[in-house]
């Protein structure tokens, strides 16, 4: 342990501990630090130039036990034995398969059970664990920062140079703190502290950043919980966002696959322990939310900080004092199709997408199960549910979930990113609406004309159910508690 | 990667400014697997006119590309980086460059020299009374030559030296292995291992 904190400076924060502890040189005279890469996530969408140039410059992958790969953006949700009918997708899939094999990396195809969606598999596995350092080419790798680890999404030529060496150059990040203090009411989620968070701060609010989440509201989140927050700090323009880990985080990661075992899990756990930022270390910035007074949240534009709490109404374009908040509400109601002051319970959907790796996790579809249990789906509704990964599902279906969800008259399909963007066949035709509990609502994002209002898993089922946007104490429905304790306390 | 001192090659004259990365290649190209390849994919929509100066010698040949102001700007694309090297191209002359065009730049060895725009013009004059003149970019001399014109770029230490010492941003930190080996020694057994794969 002592090699490994050694470079810490004084009073500093989880972020900067972390950093310190993956030096591997300390840039100097305007040259960036070196750091070091515990763990290095690859997909298949921006990994092929990455091998390609491996292979141009004669390098081997300097650390294949410490890379895992898996197939998610271009995969299927249905039909998964059979060959991926789309000739990009497909040839972007059978590189990564040659690529894989050629460089010795442990690669997890459709049809595994440890396939999935990149940021679902590495926590399932328990590789993702604190105080590690984890890089993907995707942006959303700001996920697995739940844990307490360093983990920020990275191009395609960082793809190669992590391979290549295991380490990045980079300059360190700002930091940020963002204190949710209260109890959250119920039916209330992770997911509406994020989308609460990037309203209050905006989607450029937290450029340069890392994030750390912190108080009473965070600390009181399951694991699934604060992956959901994590991963939609890019959404707020951060580089990774960050929860110091704690209990819940050790009882999460015990005796999964490859978490530490028997001595090394002591350590780990002691060394764990020191994770937290130090009382009188110092943030760059401030962000403080009242738990208590939080509501569900939705969006009604084409970026995640146009957002109002589910009981308000499209807002007015007028009602923006900055012009450029005010030009881009206008265009957004003009892609959405949407009238100000319409409350935006009175919005009707096409599509209900629960899925992604923003919530697509067990919690996640315990949580959206609850509200729909015993339930008809809205007519003319499709639901879509798509779990995180291939053990999600089986865990799911272990619980009973794929029976209520199929007797509401949804689809129980595979895993993968599906309907999060537009890349494989689960796609919006133009002009659908969606309520999706996906984190990006950018104009075709999940198909070309597509318009997308972010919500959590609870307002998902609610919304399934009324054919608007709805939550679930609009139907008169209890909040299971089970429910309650998974995923909001 | 090569040292770059010294790029010499005939000169194209591309008289249009903000020629942003998706003229530079379009977005379709980026389905592709590869980091080679896009010779054919560079100024896509305007190649496929033939009349366009790149199609006719003796500028499919063309070695220095001499472009209006604010080059490579919008996407941070590397493809567009690929597909001028891959066409030929070794270095790019403007008066004014996209900033995440000019850093993908230089981690492939594409020199970017910024130049005046009345140092461009009056290269363009020189190219085009002489088809087929050479341009030198030479980045020991800080210097671009053409015909009688002799004139400063510029271009960042930082990237110079890389250039000149071959250094790709992997070279770089494979100078600091001792210091990766080292770090690796002190790895704590507990931190993660993807193999052998274990569950599932
Ligand atoms: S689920 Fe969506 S956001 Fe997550 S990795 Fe896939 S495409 Fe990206």
């Amino acid at each position: 342990m002592a090699a490994d904190t050694q470079s810490r400076p004084a009073a500093s924060t989880l972020a900067e501990k972390v950093w310190a502890d993956h030096l591997v040189t300390k840039g100097e005279n305007g040259e960036p630090d070196l750091l070091y890469v515990d763990l290095h996530l690859v997909h298949e969408v921006t990994s092929p130039q990455a091998f390609d140039g491996l292979r141009q410059s004669g390098r081997p992958v300097r650390r294949p036990d410490l890379t895992i790969a898996t197939e998610d953006h271009n995969t299927p949700t249905i039909d998964i034995d059979k060959p991926i009918a789309e000739p990009n997708s497909r040839q972007q899939v059978a590189a990564l398969r040659t690529n894989a094999e050629e460089f010795g990396i442990r690669l997890h195809s459709l049809g595994d059970a440890e396939q999935g969606i990149v940021h679902v598999v590495g926590p399932q596995l328990g590789l993702t664990m604190p105080g590690i350092t984890v890089v993907c080419g995707d942006s959303h790798t700001s996920t697995h920062g739940a844990f307490g680890a360093m983990a920020f999404g990275i191009g395609t030529s960082e793809v190669e140079h992590v391979l290549a060496t295991q380490t990045l150059p980079l300059a360190p990040f700002k930091t940020m703190a963002v204190t949710v203090e209260g109890s959250l009411r119920p039916g209330v989620t992770a997911k509406d502290i994020i989308l609460a968070v990037i309203a209050q701060i905006g989607t450029q609010g937290a450029q340069g950043y890392v994030i750390e989440y912190r108080g009473s509201a965070i600390r009181s989140l399951s694991m699934d919980g604060r992956m959901t927050i994590c991963n939609m700090s890019i959404e707020a323009g951060a580089r990774a966002g960050m929860v110091a880990p704690d209990e819940t985080t050790f009882a999460y990661l015990k005796n999964r696959p490859h978490a530490p075992q028997g001595d090394d899990w002591d350590a780990a756990v002691e060394y764990w322990k020191t994770l937290r930022t130090d009382d009188d270390a110092v943030f760059d910035a401030e962000v403080f939310l009242d738990a208590n007074t939080l509501e569900p949240f939705v969006t009604w534009g084409t970026n995640p900080g146009q957002g109002v709490p589910l009981n308000e109404s499209v807002p007015e374009p007028s009602s923006f004092t900055n012009e450029v908040d005010r030009h881009a509400a206008e265009r957004a109601l003009d892609y959405m199709e949407l009238e100000p002051g319409t409350p935006m319970k009175d919005i009707p959907v096409d599509v209900v997408f629960m899925g992604s790796c923003t919530n697509s996790r067990l919690d996640d579809l315990r949580a959206f199960a609850s509200i729909i249990k015993g339930q008809k789906k809205a007519d003319g509704v499709r639901v879509m549910v798509v779990p995180g990964s291939a053990r999600v599902r089986l865990e799911a279906e272990a619980e009973g979930l794929h029976k209520v969800i199929e007797e509401f008259g949804a689809e129980w399909r595979f895993a993968g990113c599906s309907m999060c963007l537009g890349m494989n066949p689960d796609q919006l035709q133009p002009g659908e609406r969606a309520a999706s509990t996906s984190n990006r609502n950018f104009e075709g994002r999940q198909g070309r004309g597509a318009r997308t209002h972010l919500v959590s898993p609870l307002v998902a089922a609610a919304t399934a159910i009324r054919g608007t946007l709805s939550s679930p104490s609009d139907l008169g429905i209890d909040i299971p508690s089970y429910s309650i304790a998974e995923v909001v306390a | 990667m090569d040292t770059v001192s010294l790029v010499e090659g005939v000169g194209a004259p591309l008289r249009r400014s903000t020629v942003d990365t998706d003229q530079i290649i379009p977005a379709k190209f980026l389905k592709r697997i590869t980091k080679t390849g896009y010779d054919d994919a560079l100024f896509y929509e305007w190649r496929q006119n033939p009349e366009f100066i790149l199609n006719t010698p003796p500028y499919d040949k063309a070695r220095v590309l001499v472009a209006g102001p604010d080059f490579g700007t919008g996407s941070s694309r590397e493809h567009a980086v690929w597909a001028l090297r891959d066409f030929g191209f070794a270095a790019v002359i403007s008066s004014r460059f996209g900033d995440i065009f000019r850093g993908n730049a230089g981690k492939q060895g594409l020199v970017v020299a910024t130049v005046p725009q009345d140092i461009v013009e009056a290269i363009w004059a020189e190219l085009e009374a002489h088809p087929g003149l050479e341009v030198a970019v030479d980045v020991a001399s800080r210097e671009v030559r053409c015909g009688a014109i002799t004139a400063p770029f510029e271009i960042d230490d930082y990237t110079r030296w890389r250039l000149m010492e071959g250094l790709d941003d992997i070279g770089l930190s494979l100078r600091h292995e001792d210091a990766i080996e080292h770090f690796e020694t002190t790895r704590a057994s507990w931190r993660p291992r993807t193999l052998p794969a274990l569950g599932g």
